[in-house]
């Protein structure tokens, strides 16, 4: 019984700390970035694209595009192949084969970001650079390299969210006539849809906040992009490029920039949350 | 008697387990079918061969004839979405999409086309008062439908069916999942729609059975033990086994 009574104590001690050490580092990013954005003002700070530390402009309006751009450019790729996969996979392939190939994809989420980013600057950037004109480190190598990092995510959601639609509804709906195809867009994608949704909003987040890969194909440059060809700066690759030789208020900015981060990817994982939970509550049918 | 559906010595193997042994049955048109027998006897699989749902099923295999008036439905180029139309089938569990009641109704149509000269509106109203739904669901035609109750869930599934006018309605189970009164509502409609459909139901329910059918099967162990008008089988059943079966005495 006493043995019972430590190894629970042991157990939450270690949970609490966990959630300690969280609320540290939050209150700590906080504490160091939230008072930099007051000093240089909202719109300053993030409808600004003056970034230069160096004489006190601390603009990150163009690296907010930049990680937009980058992200939405992940999700057009990635949402979009990650999706089809999922519906090939558990609506047109059999079983025994699917059970094969998730693991597979998921196995992707284990490669190291820097392997992606490598991958990239090898063969992606040239292609663009040669095919498709500009310095082909860029948005466009950006979001093919990230659509590709969030596959695993999105796939294995959205297979997860397709796979929890009652059979009794895919019954029906072939009872009635409806091929396969009619079957999946009429009826699955809309019962699977929060869980769907879900699954984006989880991609979208991976996305915003992969920095190693991103700073090797996107360029990095400090702009405001034209186009897809142009190099950008994403919030992350500016905090991990610039971290190293701050100090004083630049430090401070960098820490402003991850506030920033922060809130974005909280307001993605709240809503992707709350879209899940209503997939589960639909499961059981309430 | 016209048979609308009959099958010839049709077999039905899940694997290797013989699920279906030789059946040969000819079910009338317009009128009530009902399968009696026992749990894991085939009524199921029987029911699902006339809509050729057991093909979803990977390793089944089939063997003998359907004729569903008088064509082979296994026949090659046998038009499978057709024949869905024309072989409607109602599920043990209700089971209406996460949609709006509306949107379930329109389902069939969408998948086989609003016939020439009808509005889906019309079709809508049409197969909700096919089933006595129309008035109690007239007002809220864009609420989802799984908020509605067990029975009428159980309806609006029938009325979808309805809605691409079917010519056989299967019904496997239909009323387990209902209270006594939704049940009796059901048999209601049920003896309603026989003036025009062709009904085969699954029931373990005997009193059910003796209720509603004109016409039962009784089935063993993937055996037709016997087929014929249902007040005969219930007065005077020509085999032990069904005489036993009705009586209570299996499972
Ligand atoms: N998908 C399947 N794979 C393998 N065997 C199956 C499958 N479906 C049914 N069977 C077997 O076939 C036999 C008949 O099943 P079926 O569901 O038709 O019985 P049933 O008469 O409808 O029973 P119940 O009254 O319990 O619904 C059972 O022994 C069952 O185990
Ligand atoms: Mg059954």
């Amino acid at each position: 019984m006493r043995k019972d009574k430590l190894v629970a104590a042991l157990l939450q001690a270690i949970a609490l700390s966990a959630l300690a050490g969280l609320m540290i580092i939050t209150v700590f990013i906080f504490k160091e970035g939230l008072p930099l954005i007051f000093r240089t003002g909202l719109k300053d700070f993030f409808f600004s694209a003056d970034w230069e530390p160096g004489k006190g402009n601390f603009g990150i309006m163009s690296m907010i595009i930049g990680s937009l751009a980058v992200t939405l450019g992940a999700m057009l790729i990635g949402g979009t192949l990650g999706l089809g996969m999922a519906i090939v996979l558990t609506q047109f392939c059999p079983p025994k084969l699917a059970s094969l190939i998730k693991p597979t994809i998921e196995l992707l989420a284990g490669i190291p970001s820097v392997v992606y980013g490598f991958m990239g600057v090898v063969t992606l950037v040239p292609i663009i650079r040669n095919y498709l004109g500009g310095p082909g480190l860029s948005v466009l190598a950006a979001s093919i390299v990230l659509g590709i990092m969030v596959l695993p995510t999105v796939t294995s959601i959205s297979i997860d969210a397709l796979k929890a639609v009652p059979r009794s509804y895919w019954e029906g709906s072939v009872a009635l006539g409806a091929t396969r195809w009619q079957t999946t867009h009429m009826l699955m994608l809309k019962a699977a849809r929060s869980g769907i949704v879900a699954a984006i909003i989880l991609g979208m987040g991976r996305a915003l906040g992969e920095t190693m890969a991103v700073i090797m194909v996107a360029g990095n440059a400090l702009e405001v992009p034209g186009s897809v060809l142009d190099p950008v700066r994403t919030l992350t690759s500016n905090i991990a490029l610039e971290m190293g030789y701050a100090s004083g208020e630049h430090r401070e900015a960098l820490f402003a920039t991850g506030v920033t981060l922060f809130a974005v990817i909280m307001i993605f994982n709240t809503i992707a949350l709350s879209f899940a939970r209503r997939t589960i509550r639909q499961g059981r049918g309430q | 008697m016209n048979p609308k559906i009959e099958t010839k010595k049709l077999n039905l193997f899940y694997g290797n387990f013989h699920s279906l042994m030789d059946i040969s049955i000819s079910i009338p048109a317009q009128s009530i079918t009902a399968i009696i027998g026992p749990s894991g006897c085939g009524k199921s699989t029987l029911l699902r061969c006339f809509n050729r749902m057991n093909e979803l099923i990977p390793e089944v295999k089939i063997e003998g004839q359907i004729l569903l008036d008088g064509e082979d439905i296994h026949k090659p180029g046998t038009n499978l979405i057709r024949l869905r139309r024309r072989v409607g089938m109602v599920f043990q569990r209700p089971n209406p999409f996460p949609l709006s009641i509306a949107e379930n109704i329109t389902y069939g149509l969408r998948v086989h086309g609003t016939p020439e000269g009808q509005k889906p509106a019309d079709i809508v109203e049409k197969s909700l008062r096919g089933t006595l739904l129309w008035d109690e669901v007239k007002d809220n035609l864009n609420g989802p439908a799984l908020a509605l109750s067990a029975e009428q869930q159980q309806r609006l599934c029938i009325s979808r069916v309805l809605a691409i006018e079917p010519e056989i309605l299967l019904m496997d189970e239909p009323c387990s999942a209902l209270d006594p009164i939704a049940t009796d509502h059901i048999e209601d409609l049920m003896r309603d729609l026989a003036q025009k459909y062709t009904i085969i139901i699954v029931t373990h329910n005997m009193q059910q059975a003796s209720r509603v059918s004109s016409y039962s099967a009784f089935m063993l162990m993937g055996e037709l033990i016997e087929f014929g008008r249902t007040s005969r089988i219930f007065k005077n059943p020509g085999d032990t086994r069904t005489e036993s079966y009705i009586s209570g005495r299996y499972g």
